[in-house]
């Protein structure tokens, strides 16, 4: 029997096979490990940053500086390596500074008592801020160790590829799952998510939870920058504009409650995955405006929302019923 | 016998006023030891310091006979302190096991071990005589079962001592019971069990000791078989109390005049079956039965809250319709809900604000009720009901339970309505509150308001009601009149199936 509170996530899944079906049905070349892979590929940034991004909804958050930091990320790390910086040095630099930006917020949220959201809202101001100061121009670069990494590939059947940035994803997902599912980390975020009040005097460390959080959340936005400057070979500060946004509607239409408490990491994956397959089928189309995408994942947000609460309201009723019956 | 847990001379001010003034508590393994006290007497803040949650001012702690000093929840937990509050208990969206072992899970390799958790959770529950699916999340299962989940988890985690605040609030007759009997084995077992709360007589069915607090100090502890009941309210006031046990109150037959309010066949499925309901003015319609039985429902049909699915309401013969709060405010009613905390008050505006917000909705914001009118209104309900602190600036959070029931009735009153609804006006809050409250419905009675009081408080129900309707199985299935009142006509009602009315 599925459980209802992983019914949204069944629905996504659902949902995701159906559309790919119904491409495949109109467009049959959709249907290859060519295709699968660039769809990966194409939306792994988005997936990284994803990750971190349910964690902070699960934990009943936000985190609007998402898009910033991506971007902050790829302009710094560009004109580093024109400096002469070697990329991997680069790269560990960014990673630690996104990380600290986050542990940062997450320390504000908890010490001001501020709602996240007005925090990451500064937070993505000032990314995006420290960006443009950094350049305002696009920041083109080549360096053998980045195309390496763009290289490392495995080959799939009929010329498809799993790239590096599709491992990179999945592997984001993985550990994300297991920091879910399987580490006191992951239980004291979805304790968050369900009263940070009850959560604190069941002794869950709020401070260090939410620090971590963000701090974590800072991380897959830093390595979701890494991906992108690697997608599109540059930094540009004016690039990846409310990806946070994006990234928000991954995950709640992977299933996660929106304020927080329930939902899957892999649910997120999905999430990313459909906004992935109407931008394809849009390509694919060529007559669509890409508008369209924006659309469809409004449309699929407005489902999901009332889903949940359809089944909220369900199980109210449920419990309400047993408590009549007596038992 | 050696003390399981000793405090001596705890002091704890708040803002410069004193709390806890030089309280010595004294605990023994194997007994349940009920700490009593009105509101407003300490018995919170000493728990919170006791469990950690506060830290005291002066004084000393000793558990087994050594010094601790618990600086939060967790580090009491740890020394084997292990507390279950009232209303924030466990987490809903978490599953029964998660919530068991939170914070403490079984890991290999960092990584938590869920099948095995799964099993310890099992079998922890099956010693308490609950079947639980552990995998189910907790929102699943009835604030009964919870709440023997949440004293499993606070006995597996502290193993000493346990503090029960306001365990049975929220349980019908059987499940306290269910709740007793856990009780009883734990004390068995040698564990030390505080239990805070406002029902005298489940004191006397599990306590061995009371100890009474009043005004921040120890006034008294002994054992429960030394104390009757008539000195513990003493202790407990401070003064001798006749103790209002169904006495019928002589002017609370029902006058001759017609209804003002009638409910014809109202009802909404799901929620309550149609009923019948006349209220006249100069009468109060009180409302039994067991939790669950649509006590609330039918108040929240009454009061437009939600909106009745059959049946026709009138207002002095004419057909009205109540789809909402705000008609049923334009037709003179109101209603103090059962829920204050979250229903009832606003808890960051100030007393004055609170008093006069029904009646600025009833005018609406292009009618600002003036500054000096808001004043005259707060300072009159303050002082017609002994509201304490007097303080009309003060946020209204700060007030005790019972003075924010005072409140949130000023509130109502200001608008001068014609129909009160009262859903439960005396849930938790203390003896001295409570009795002038129950003056206070008599009062308006006898000023020709016409008022519904629903209670669990049988006793309080027979003293100030003209008739008793009773619900059972989300229907009203009897209406008490005249000599028909008493407490035991109540019960049998009660216990009678909804489905044969």
């Amino acid at each position: 029997m599925i459980r209802a509170r992983n019914l949204p996530f069944v629905a996504t899944v659902v949902i995701f096979l159906l559309a790919y079906a119904l491409c495949a049905l109109q467009f049959p070349n959709m249907l290859s490990f060519r295709v699968a892979g660039n769809l990966l590929t194409d939306n792994a940034f988005l997936g990284i940053a994803a990750v971190g991004m349910t964690f902070v909804i699960l934990s009943g958050g936000i985190d609007l500086s998402v898009g910033s930091v991506i971007a902050f990320t790829s302009v710094f790390v560009a004109v580093l390596i024109r400096a002469g910086v070697h990329p991997a040095l680069a790269f560990a630099l960014a990673l630690a500074l996104s990380t600290g930006f986050g542990a940062l917020m997450g320390l504000t949220i908890h010490a001001l008592k501020m709602p996240a959201f007005v925090v990451t809202l500064a937070g993505m101001f000032l990314a995006r801020g420290a960006a443009f100061l950094i350049s305002t121009d696009s920041v083109p670069i080549s360096h053998d160790f980045l195309r390496t990494l763009k290289g490392l590939y495995i080959s799939l059947p009929d010329k498809g590829r799993l790239t590096f940035l599709a491992m990179l994803m999945l592997a984001a997902f993985v550990i994300g799952v297991v920091l879910a599912h399987r580490t006191r980390f992951g239980a004291n975020v979805y304790a968050l998510g369900g009263s940070s009040q009850s959560a604190e005097l069941m002794g869950v460390p709020l401070r260090r939870t939410t620090v971590q959080l963000y701090a974590f959340s800072g991380f897959m936005a830093g390595l979701a920058g890494l991906a992108y400057t690697l997608y599109t070979s540059a930094g540009y500060s004016l690039a990846t504009v409310g990806v946070e946004l994006d990234a928000i509607a991954a995950v709640v239409v992977g299933g996660t409650l929106l304020t927080g408490g329930a939902g899957l990491v892999l649910g997120t994956l999905f999430g990313v995955l459909i906004q992935g397959l109407i931008q394809m089928y849009i390509v694919f189309d060529g007559t669509l405006s890409s508008w369209w995408t924006k659309i469809v994942v409004g449309l699929l947000l407005f489902a999901f929302i009332v889903l949940q609460r359809l089944i909220l309201l369900a199980s109210e009723r449920r419990a309400a019923m047993r408590a009549a019956h007596g038992g | 016998m050696d003390a399981v847990l000793t405090a001596r001379g705890i002091d704890k001010a708040f803002f410069g006023v004193k709390v806890l003034d030089g309280v010595d508590f004294d605990l023994h393994g194997g007994e349940i030891h009920a700490l009593l006290g009105e509101n407003g007497a300490g018995k919170s803040t000493l728990v919170k310091i006791l469990t950690g949650a506060y830290r005291r001012d002066a004084g000393t702690m000793q558990l087994g006979g050594i010094s601790v000093e618990p600086r939060s929840v967790a580090e009491a937990q740890d020394l084997g302190i292990g507390t279950v509050y009232q209303e924030v208990n466990l987490l809903e969206n978490l599953t029964v096991a998660e919530n068991l072992y939170l914070g403490r899970q079984p890991r290999r390799y960092g990584l938590i071990r869920r099948a095995r958790m799964r099993d310890d959770a099992r079998a922890l529950l099956t010693r308490y005589g609950i079947d639980a699916d552990p995998d189910e999340t907790l929102a699943h299962y009835p604030v009964a079962v919870r709440q023997i989940i949440a004293i499993a988890r606070a006995v597996d985690l502290s193993g000493k001592v346990l503090f029960l605040d306001e365990p049975t609030a929220s349980l019908d007759a059987r499940e306290v019971q269910a709740l007793f009997t856990v009780l009883r084995q734990l004390r068995a077992q040698g564990m030390a069990i505080v239990i805070i709360t406002h029902f005298l007589e489940q004191v006397y069915q599990i306590a061995d000791r009371v100890t009474v607090l009043r005004n921040g100090r120890m006034v008294g502890s002994r054992a429960i078989a030394d104390l009757p009941r008539r000195d513990l309210v003493a202790l407990m006031l401070g003064r001798e109390l006749a103790e209002a046990t169904g006495q019928r109150d002589p002017d609370a037959t029902p006058p001759d005049t017609p209804a003002a309010f009638r409910f014809q066949g109202y009802g909404k499925r799901g929620s309550i079956a149609p009923f019948d309901l006349d209220i006249r003015p100069g009468e109060v319609v009180g409302i039994a039965g067991l939790l669950g039985s649509g006590r609330t429902e039918t108040a929240r049909l009454l009061f437009g809250i939600d909106r009745a699915d059959s049946g026709q309401a009138t207002v002095d013969g004419q057909p009205v319709t109540l789809t909402s709060p705000e008609d049923a405010i334009r037709l003179g009613f109101g209603m103090c809900p059962e829920e204050r905390k979250s229903d009832g008050i606003v808890g960051d505006l100030s007393l004055r604000q609170n008093i006069v917000l029904a009646l600025q909705a009833r005018r609406g914001w292009a009618h600002p009720v003036p500054r000096r009118e808001a004043d005259a209104l707060a300072e009159r309900y303050i002082k017609a009901l002994d509201i304490r602190p007097p303080d009309p600036n003060r946020p209204i959070k700060f007030l005790s339970g019972g003075n924010q029931q005072k409140a949130i009735l000023a509130r109502w009153l200001a608008t001068d309505p014609r129909l009160l609804i009262l859903d439960e006006p005396t849930r938790g809050i203390d003896i001295g509150a409570h009795a002038e409250i129950i003056n206070l419905i008599a009062r308006l009675r006898a000023d020709g308001m016409a008022l519904v009081v629903i209670s669990s408080e049988i006793e309080e129900l027979v003293a100030y009601s003209s008739r008793i309707v009773v619900l059972s199985d989300r229907h009203h299935v009897r209406e008490l009149r005249g000599d028909q009142i008493n407490a035991q006509a109540i019960v049998d009602a009660m216990a009678q199936p909804g489905a044969a009315a």
